[in-house]
């Protein structure tokens, strides 16, 4: 996902937040992965805003997709130029209203930006994982949650919410511990990836792993990869984005110049923008954590772990209530890899409610302001709380 | 010529007629569900489980943000992917005259619905039956108020047509309520006197075929 990070124009927020960190399976108690590797200790970064109510009836658990990190909301600090990244959907009277949930944020396993990845320090060696870092899975990211879920004594939550890989993350959730999810809604996502989407996170990782700097994902005493991680960035962006909003927002215009430069330097505006956003990207992630987590994503297949290859068997494990939505214009998941859940949702006589949004902004579609799924997402939950026994 | 007018809760006409046939707790499938109001009013006041489907985008967001389980999609479509008899009831209220087969949605209902229930604009009415004798023209009705050249409505179907494709194709017809009312409107009137002529909808309940 990219970095929108707007503000409300409202400017409502839920004011200022603190990133905590939970701290489990120390050895010898440590978490045994999909793979079988053991991985231990483990921390989590995470955030918090609104309250828990008396009965623990208001959870509500926001995923944050390859790139994000545990800060959806509010700012650490008064001054701080830009809010959390889905300030624009958490907040006070917002689609997911912290006056009457507690919203609950955690950095996935594998990432950068708290919790426990290829960068952490390794307690057997005291350097950093790099590559002995366990591959680790949508499902191993949602073991980790429920670990914190379990520490904040949180049994049912009221309802998962996530888009593309935070996506992945809810279904995960609503079949590997369907008696504890009451709702999911699951945005701008797939029940696995097709060839395309793993053909881009392929070239991706091939440019982090073809930079002389990545020296086998041991690079963390000199200097990075930053040309490769960049490049995966870039092919990213393209993938977020659409024709048609790449046509909107860049045609074929050029940047500060009026003809072409008869070189390579960047002579087109969508040129310009793509190693903008590649340079940005190098200075906040870690090449390793995007090696891991696009592989994670890869890897997932609800049909194939919870349906012996039927996303019908998959989906009849769970109980949650559903609002699914995509974007017509996101090439990455496609409406049609929608629909196909829906349906076996449906097959199911599971409680689900759909809707395609008419967007011209591609897969990232869902960070942007958009007032339909704000008011779709307020409305929904609304009812799966009072629905709540 | 009975007539009974109502006007309780500014439902159209037709949907307060349907909703009264339905059974405190029933599970509803509406087709073509609109802005949702009557599977609002349905779960309201029956406490029924409804669902609908609805082809609109904006109309299916207004549902959602009323906490109803709306789906967005073709109803042709839609109703293929749900188990046998998982409603009570599926209701497809003035759309029949435009699908494209409605034989193949018909059975479709009734296979994953206990009881189907059908309403449409009536094209024996007086007023037509009269339009296209006098002026000769395909005629325009408030109930049917197109151009033959912009209309969304494929068929037209008079009331003893729907009667007559019940018997031919070996459905149940269960109940029927003839009206007569606008297509938005919220009162009406029920005709029972010579309705094929004086009604400008049909109401059906269906069932399966029990030989």
């Amino acid at each position: 996902m990219s970095e929108y990070i707007e503000h409300d124009i409202d400017g409502v927020s839920v004011g200022v937040v603190e990133k905590k960190f939970f701290n489990f399976a120390e050895p010898p108690n440590q978490m045994v992965l999909e793979n079988g590797k053991k991985l231990g200790p483990i921390t989590i970064a995470y955030e918090t805003y609104g309250r828990l109510d008396p009965e623990k009836r208001n959870a509500v658990l926001v995923f944050h997709a390859l790139s994000g990190d545990s800060h959806a909301a509010g700012y650490y600090d008064p001054d701080d130029p830009k809010p959390g990244w889905w300030d624009i959907m958490v907040g006070p009277g917002k689609g997911i209203d912290t006056d009457k949930y507690f919203v609950v944020c955690s950095n996935i396993l594998g990432s950068c930006m708290g919790s426990t990845g290829p960068c952490s320090i390794n307690p057997e060696t005291g350097m950093p994982y790099g590559l002995h870092f366990p591959v680790v899975t949508i499902g191993d990211m949602v073991e980790a949650q429920k670990e914190l879920m379990d520490h904040l004594g949180i049994e049912k939550i009221l309802s998962v919410v996530g888009g593309s890989i935070g996506g992945m993350q809810v279904l995960e959730w609503c079949a590997r511990y369907p008696d504890r999810v009451r709702s999911a809604i699951p945005l701008a996502t797939t029940t696995r990836h097709s060839a395309l989407a793993i053909a881009f996170n392929e070239v991706g990782r091939q440019s982090i792993m073809a930079d002389p700097n990545w020296n086998n994902g041991d690079y963390y005493a000199g200097e990075k990869p930053n040309l490769g991680l960049a490049v995966a960035r870039m092919i990213g962006h393209i993938t977020y984005l659409s024709d048609e909003s790449m046509r909107l927002k860049f045609g074929r215009r050029l940047q500060d110049k009026s003809d072409f430069s008869f070189n390579f330097d960047a002579d087109f505006q969508i040129e310009s923008y793509l190693r903008y956003q590649g340079k940005k990207f190098v200075d906040r992630f870690d090449a390793n954590s995007f090696l891991y987590i696009t592989k994670a994503a890869d890897y997932f297949d609800l049909r194939k772990q919870y349906g012996n290859g039927s996303s019908v068997e998959a989906f009849s494990k769970t109980k949650a209530k559903y609002l699914v939505v995509s974007y017509t214009s996101d090439w990455l998941y496609p409406t049609y890899q929608s629909r196909s859940m829906v349906k076996a949702m449906k097959k199911n006589g599971m409680d689900v409610s759909f809707c395609e949004i008419e967007a011209e902004w591609g897969h990232d579609a869902f960070l942007l302001p958009n007032r339909t799924l704000n008011s779709m997402m307020k409305g929904f939950l609304e009812r799966v709380y009072n629905e709540t026994e | 010529m009975s007539t009974t007018k109502q006007n309780k809760n500014g439902m159209r006409f037709d949907l307060q007629l349907i909703a009264s046939w339905i059974e405190p707790g029933a599970k509803v499938l509406d087709l073509g569900c609109g802005n949702g109001d009557l599977i609002y009013h349905l779960r309201e006041k029956k406490a029924a489980h409804g669902i609908g489907i609805e082809h609109d985008e904006v109309k299916v967001t207004h549902c959602i943000e009323k906490g109803l389980s709306v789906l967005q999609g073709d109803i042709n479509e839609e109703v293929l992917d749900y188990p046998d008899n998982a409603f009570d009831y599926v209701i497809l209220s003035q759309t029949l005259q435009q699908v494209y087969k409605p034989l193949t949605l018909i059975h479709s209902i009734l296979r994953i619905g206990h009881k189907g229930i059908v309403s449409f604009p009536n094209f024996s009415h007086w007023r037509i039956r009269l339009q296209l004798l006098l002026s000769g023209y395909a005629p325009i009705t408030r109930q049917l108020p197109y151009q033959w050249y912009d209309t969304p409505n494929i068929r037209v179907i008079a009331l003893k047509d729907f009667r007559k494709f019940i018997k031919e194709n070996s459905f149940k017809m269960i109940k029927e309520v003839d009206i007569n009312t606008n297509p938005k409107d919220k009162s009406g009137s029920v005709i029972r006197i010579l309705p094929n002529l004086f009604a400008t909808f049909g109401i059906f309940m269906i069932g399966k075929d029990t030989s």
